[in-house]
């Protein structure tokens, strides 16, 4: 018994001070080897008399099992050692910039389509859409301006033939006709879309935005424009109170009509909407003509209702403070850079408007 | 339409100040633009302050002045006066002012080396007193709060400046805006005061309107005014020409502007001593010409309708006179004309002719046919009262008797339409202030329209003219219902605002472009579409819509590749033509990249963009959207201004006849012409209107959840096939030989060169093999393998590299 006591002791010290793999490798051969110490004594328990070797067999089965364990818990110790030493050698220098990415952008034009259709689409609008190319019937004639009519001075149009018969949309009014030929009331409808007119300066551009709104039923009345406007124009700007304006105006494809104005006034060379003794006239709407209501066989005794014309990026330039319209359409790519919006940023009633 | 206050009080007896006027203008739909004083060559005359007068280097008499002029900034002005002394008051004039005294025109210049901006002012340049020893000097008692601030008064009235409506003709009047103030209850329309002129015989130029089926002319008014003095205009009269910013001419040219200002009643003065014996108003024959007043030479077209007489055109009725029977400063003789032409014919006429004039102007929009008397009686007055003369009778010729339009109109119409309530009695009054003659019956009046307001047919308008007398702001705000007719989105809508965003997503700049482009560029691009050109383009560089979206893309990814940017990824969302004819277009997703993937990166290679990061771009995107990328199908055709070698085409399914995307180089030669310098150039598109939607809902398109546990194998094949054979043909022939077992297949090596024969290549691929039923076996595993490389090999030509 103290025989194998010994051996115990001396190799748990052994074991105890600073070794490498390969050397408790070796004791672990010197002791539970072929001819191992531990080995060599478990072969002697044969000779040993009953009632002894009873207990020399638990005693040793006791120390070779604390050995191994020992052995086990070195070998481990000695790894983690070994690793931590590698890692050690293995630092990089994580403020090296990351792998590279691109990040996109949306159009303002895009997001401020997306921003309308967002808050229409909560009051009921659905999204209507016709062509760039339109005949002078449905941007014109059809919408209560014959050919003789003063307003069409208003429009510089582009011609694509030399009858005048085929144009650029001017507005996008003509959608109004292509949605209410194509349908039975009631109609509810937005349609945003690209608008063209021969103008080219600081503040025009040859092709513009404009979103279109009609909402035609049995009893939808001047309240219900007005309603409608404010709901929109709130929920656009983001404010809780906004300051509007109906004005008598002219168009010939609504009458009544009007011109809205939003208060505003300027700080630090901002403009801030809603507040504020200063207008500013954003969009034309009113009541849509009984004319027109006869030129898309919808029978104006039975059905009434407001239509509107609002242009997309000037709402988009008041909104995020651009300056210049002609900047819109120059791709400049600093420019979109700087006013163009992350492509996850899809505005969305829930999440809101924006961020 | 301009006029001042005072003028307008001409007609309105009123107590309102002027901004209560101004805003009641705007609020019953006479937008006014402005208020204002007119601009005079005194306004840039300055209260200044000199902060700080220090001696000119180069000159000893010579002061330079810091000179306070109310702006942010001082500004350095050089000035001789002895008395220019820190903290004196004076009058600061900038560049540009014209000096009174003797008319210069003052410039920034530089006096001995130092650059002066304007000048400091003595009395005697201001032509106040002969003092010009120095400059003025100003009592800081009055003048120390007016820095900045014109130095004259201006004396001028301000002008009121009105954007009047096409269909308000009666407000390019000012006797029409004071009756529009007046029924809003801004005060009362002064009656019309005319004195009893004495006329005297019968008018003796003859007359006559010659009947035809276009014409333009229905009553022609006129009045000869014997002896005259023609003259310079009197006071009050050359203030109001001045007023509006115009210049005087001579009495009967002033008075006839006059009368069309005040009472929209254009009228034309001819010399009568012109006048080849008689008047005729008749239509244009082809080829007649004649000079205008502007100094011009037109040549008229048939059916226009002049004035004339026996020698000719003298003018064009009611859009300009001719320089042959205008009056002079010695005329003595005068023939008024008060006419009524057609709007159409105006109109036509000074469109063939691009001529617009005030009279035009007024005509186009329909003047009152019954103020053809007026008009002269108004006239007449003022030449004789001003010029002398004898006054004949007054002779009318008319085709057309002018009678009053009626209209019944049912009251309840206007609460339907504006939803709120005003009374009867109300309706009433409002109507008869602005010159309805109303008659009730029941629930309808009966109503005869002013023959001033020709936009007035029907119900509708009538309840126009009631809501915007009565105010907007009386309009209720009702709260919007929130229901719902229809989806907001139709499929096509979301994808195309789904696939906006997934290329975004993807590094790319989205940008609008111009629909129009040039023609030069779009010819790269058009292929056999046909060239839509744009009859009166914005600019020659514009002048055809695109056929294409590169066209402006390349365009712009230049100009950006000159502000030096090099790795430029762009798109545009948007609308291309196939010809001219409306909804002949296509949504059109265009995207291109330049340059270089990892430029100047510290651990990845950098590389030239390529074919693959296009077509990753486009595959990822369509993906994205839901189509399956095992169905689609890439051919090695494209448009011509892909480099026929490294582009493709996507078809939704391998049968399809139309492709939904292009995606690859751009054609070398374009790349050249359109001089772009970069390491390379790719774009892909993708057609939104090819792009088949999915009928089903998104929860009706999941199959069943199905997987496998079993054991996935690997196996590595490598092919030597013909250099043109496709890869996606290799995949296909293999992935069709037992779909339940091969799972995926990776192409992970393509090679040419050393041990492969000429022409050949190589393609190495990765075979995961896996069963749903049970855990293959070596032996199973074995004879997929050999069917593999067998079914290749006989489909393909192909031969297994061993």
């Amino acid at each position: 018994m103290s025989d194998i006591k010994k051996i115990k002791d001396e190799y748990l010290n052994k074991l105890d001070s600073d070794l490498n793999i390969e050397s408790v490798n070796q004791i672990k051969t010197e002791l539970f080897g072929k001819n191992g110490k531990i080995s060599n004594s478990f072969k002697t328990l044969g000779s040993l008399p009953n009632d002894e070797r009873k207990k020399f067999a638990s005693d040793l089965n006791s120390i070779k099992d604390e050995l191994q364990n020992k052995i086990v818990t070195k070998l481990q110790e000695i790894e983690t050692k070994e690793i931590n030493s590698k890692l050690k050698n293995e630092k990089v220098d994580v403020t090296l910039p990351e792998r590279e990415f691109s990040l996109g952008k949306i159009h303002p034009v895009s997001q401020v389509i997306d921003e309308i259709s967002s808050i229409f689409s909560e009051i009921g609008f659905s999204v209507e859409e016709g062509p760039d190319i339109e005949n002078e019937h449905y941007n014109f004639t059809a919408l209560n301006t014959p050919d003789n009519h003063p307003a069409r001075d208003m429009h510089d149009t582009f011609y694509l033939d030399n009858n005048k018969e085929l144009l650029l949309r001017t507005h996008t009014s003509p959608v109004q006709v292509r949605t209410m030929l194509n349908g039975k009331p009631p109609f509810k409808i937005i349609a945003p879309g690209r608008t063209y007119r021969s103008d080219s300066d600081q503040t025009h551009s040859p092709m513009f935005h404009q979103v279109e709104g009609l909402h035609i039923d049995k009893d939808i009345n001047m309240g219900h424009l007005k309603g409608c406007l404010n709901y929109f124009i709130k929920s656009f700007f983001e404010v809780d109170k906004i300051k509007m304006r109906f004005r008598p105006s002219h168009f010939p494809f609504t009458e009544p009509s009007a011109e809205v104005d939003i208060g505003y006034e300027m700080k630090d060379g901002k403009i801030v909407i809603g507040e504020g003794d200063k207008w500013l006239e954003i969009l034309g709407c009113g009541m849509v003509h009984p004319n027109v209501l006869k030129n898309v066989k919808v029978n104006p005794d039975k059905f009434q209702g407001y239509a509107f014309g609002i242009g997309i990026d000037r709402l988009g330039m008041l909104k995020y403070g651009i300056n210049d319209l002609r900047a819109f359409f120059e791709t400049d790519y600093r420019w979109l850079n700087h006013f163009g919006f992350d492509p996850l940023d899809v505005p969305s009633n829930y999440r809101g408007l924006s961020r | 339409m301009k006029f001042t206050i005072g003028w307008l009080k001409d007609h309105l007896d009123t107590k309102k100040k002027d901004n209560e006027l101004i805003e009641k203008l705007t609020d019953i739909g006479l937008e006014v633009e402005s208020f204002d004083k007119l601009s005079s060559d005194l306004d840039s005359f300055k209260v200044a302050k000199i902060i700080n007068a220090e001696q000119h280097p180069n000159a000893d008499r010579l002061r330079i002045c810091d000179v306070d002029i109310g702006e942010q900034n001082t500004i350095k002005v050089v000035c001789g006066a002895p008395n220019a002394k820190k903290d004196l008051l004076t009058v600061y004039a900038g560049p540009g002012s014209i000096i009174p005294k003797n008319n210069m025109k003052l410039t920034v210049s530089k006096i001995r080396g130092v650059t002066s901006y304007g000048m400091l002012c003595s009395e005697s340049e201001l032509n106040l007193s002969e003092e010009s020893e120095g400059i003025t000097e100003l009592k800081s008692s009055n003048y120390s709060d007016k820095i900045g601030k014109n130095f004259f008064k201006s004396k001028t009235e301000k002008v009121v400046d009105l954007s009047i409506t096409p269909n308000r003709p009666d407000c390019l009047g000012v006797r029409g805006v004071a009756r529009d103030l007046a029924a809003a209850g801004a005060g009362k329309l002064k009656k019309i005061s005319l004195k009893n002129i004495k006329k005297n015989g019968s008018q003796k130029i003859k007359v006559s309107i010659i009947k035809d089926k276009n014409q333009g002319c229905n009553a022609f008014g006129s009045c000869l005014i014997e002896g005259v003095t023609n003259q310079e205009s009197p006071h009050w009269l050359k203030e109001k020409i001045f007023s509006l910013g115009q210049k005087p001419i001579s009495a009967i040219v002033d008075i006839t502007n006059y009368v069309m200002l005040d009472l929209n009643r254009p009228l034309h003065a001819y010399d009568a001593d012109k006048i080849d014996k008689e008047i005729i108003v008749r239509n244009s024959k082809k080829g007649e010409t004649f000079k205008a007043l502007d100094n011009k030479e037109y040549k008229l077209d048939d059916g226009m309708c002049v004035i004339s007489d026996k020698s000719g055109v003298l003018g064009l009725g009611g859009i300009i006179g001719g320089t042959r029977s205008g009056t002079e400063i010695n005329t003595k003789n005068v023939l008024l004309e008060s006419a009524y032409f057609l709007p159409r014919s105006i109109r036509k006429t000074s469109k063939l002719l691009n001529i617009d004039t005030d009279a035009k102007f007024r005509f186009e929009r329909g003047i009152d046919p019954r103020s053809i008397e007026l008009g002269l009686s108004k006239a007449a007055e003022l030449i004789s009262e001003i010029c002398g003369g004898k006054i004949s009778n007054f002779d009318i010729q008319k085709t057309d008797r002018y009678e009053k339009n009626t209209i019944k109109f049912n009251v309840s119409l206007f609460e339907k339409i504006t939803g709120f309530k005003v009374n009867d009695n109300e309706i009433v009054k409002i109507l008869t202030e602005l010159g309805f003659e109303v008659s009730k019956k029941n629930l309808e009046l009966d109503l005869k329209i002013p023959t001033w307001r020709p936009d007035i047919t029907q119900q509708i308008d009538i309840v126009e003219e009631i809501v915007r007398i009565k105010g907007y702001n009386n309009i209720e705000t009702l709260e919007p219902e929130k229901t719902k007719i229809k989806d907001t989105l139709n499929k096509q809508q979301k994808l195309f605002h789904f696939l906006q965003r997934s290329i975004a997503s993807k590094g790319y700049f989205e940008t609008v472009t111009w629909s129009f482009t040039d023609s030069k560029i779009n010819n790269l691009f058009r292929e056999n579409l046909k060239e839509i050109k744009i009859v009166n383009p914005i600019s020659s560089d514009l002048d055809v819509l695109r056929n294409s979206i590169f066209s402006n893309l390349t365009f712009y990814l230049k100009k950006n590749l000159d502000r030096g940017f090099k790795d430029i990824s762009l798109f545009e969302i948007g609308p291309i033509f196939q010809d001219n004819q409306p909804g002949n277009q296509l949504t059109v997703i265009g995207a291109i990249k330049s340059g270089k993937v990892s430029r100047l990166n510290w651990n990845q290679k950098e590389r030239p963009v390529d074919v693959f990061d296009v077509k990753k771009d486009a595959i990822q995107t369509l993906v994205e959207a839901g189509y399956d990328r095992k169905s689609l199908f890439i051919k090695d055709k494209s448009p011509s201004y892909y480099h026929p070698g490294k582009s493709g085409s996507v078809y939704l399914d391998k049968n399809d006849i139309e492709p939904i995307a292009y995606f690859g180089d751009i054609h070398p030669n374009i790349v050249k012409k359109l001089d772009i310098k970069t390491e390379g150039l790719l774009g892909f598109e993708i057609y939104l209107d090819y792009l088949k939607d999915n009928k089903l809902k998104l929860k009706d398109q999941k199959p069943n959840f199905e997987y496998s546990d079993y054991q996935k194998s690997e196996r590595d094949f490598a092919f030597v096939v013909d250099k043109n054979f496709k890869a996606q043909d290799l995949m296909e022939i293999i992935s069709s030989i037992d779909q339940n077992l091969i799972r995926s297949i990776k192409i992970f090596d393509i090679y040419e060169g050393e041990n492969i024969p000429d022409g050949k290549k190589s393609i190495a691929l990765n075979v995961t093999i896996q069963s749903s039923e049970k855990t293959l076996e070596e032996s199973d595993l074995e004879k997929i393998n050999k069917l593999i490389i067998s079914t290749v090999e006989t489909k393909s030509g192909a031969k297994i590299r061993s």
